[in-house]
C-alpha cells in the first residue's frame, strides 16, 4: 500500500520535473522562466522525496528524505525571490509581449 | 529551414519516447530488488530532463538565465538522488543530496547577490 502510493507521488514528480524543464528551454524571458523552474522545484522534486518517505517508512533514509524536503520547501522561494530581484536590477529586459512593470515604476518613485 | 528543425525534432522525440517504454535503464548488479523497470524509465526521464537543461546553460542570452538553469540541474541531481537510493538500496544516495541542496542554497544566493551588482553585507 505504502510502496504504491510512493511510486504514485514519484510518478507525479517526474511528469513536474520534466514539463518545468521544458519550459525552461521554450519560454521567452527570464522572469517566465524562473517561474516555470521554481514550479520544477516545489512540485518536482519535493514530491519525489515524499514518495521516497512513503516507500522507506520511518528508518534512517526516510527521514532523511523528509529533512530534505522541507529545507528545500523553505529555501526554493528565497532563491527565486533573490534572482528576479538580481536580475531586474541587473537590468535585464522583459519580453516585448510583457504587459505591467510595477518594480521598475516604484523604483522610479523612489528616485 | 524550420521545417528541418521541426523534423530533427520529431526524429529526436520519436527516439527518446521509444527508448523509455521498450528498454528501461538495466541495473546489472541489483537484480532482485522491487520495481527496477519503474526506476530505470524514471532515471531516463530525470536524465532528459538534466539536458534540457544543459541546453539552456549553453545558450542563454544573459547570465541569469544560466544561473537559473544551474540552480534547476543541481535540483535535479538531488531528485536522482533520492531515486538510486531506492533502486540500489544503499542508503547512503540520499546523504549526497541533502549537502548537493545546501551547497547549492548557498551558492546560488551568492551569484544572485554578485549578479545585483553590490557587496555581500547589504
Amino acid at each position: 500500500m505504502n510502496s504504491t502510493l510512493g511510486l504514485i507521488f514519484i510518478g507525479i514528480g517526474l511528469f513536474f520535473d520534466l514539463l518545468g524543464c521544458l519550459g525552461l528551454v521554450r519560454l521567452p524571458d527570464i522572469y517566465n522562466r524562473l517561474q516555470a523552474a521554481t514550479k520544477c522545484v516545489t512540485a518536482g522534486t519535493c514530491s519525489i522525496l515524499f514518495g521516497v518517505f512513503l516507500m522507506m517508512g520511518f528508518t534512517a533514509a526516510g527521514m532523511k528524505s523528509l529533512l530534505c524536503m522541507s529545507f528545500l520547501l523553505l529555501t526554493a522561494p528565497v532563491l527565486a525571490h533573490a534572482l528576479s530581484r538580481g536580475a531586474h536590477r541587473a537590468g535585464v529586459k522583459l519580453w516585448q509581449g510583457s504587459v505591467v512593470d510595477q518594480y521598475a515604476e516604484d523604483r522610479e518613485g523612489e528616485a | 529551414m524550420k521545417i528541418v528543425r521541426w523534423f530533427i525534432g520529431a526524429v529526436a522525440l520519436t527516439a527518446v519516447v521509444t527508448l523509455i517504454i521498450v528498454r528501461p535503464m538495466p541495473f546489472l548488479f541489483y537484480p532482485d530488488l522491487p520495481h527496477l523497470e519503474f526506476m530505470g524509465r524514471a532515471m531516463y526521464i530525470i536524465i532528459l530532463a538534466c539536458l534540457l537543461c544543459l541546453y539552456r546553460v549553453w545558450k542563454g542570452p544573459t547570465g541569469a538565465d544560466r544561473i537559473v538553469a544551474v540552480d534547476i540541474l543541481g535540483i535535479m541531481i538531488v531528485g536522482l538522488c533520492a531515486i538510486l537510493t531506492i533502486s540500489t538500496g544503499r542508503m547512503w544516495y540520499i546523504d549526497i543530496g541533502i549537502a548537493w541542496a545546501l551547497q547549492g542554497f548557498i551558492s546560488i544566493l551568492a551569484l544572485s547577490k554578485y549578479l545585483e551588482g553590490k557587496g555581500f553585507d547589504e
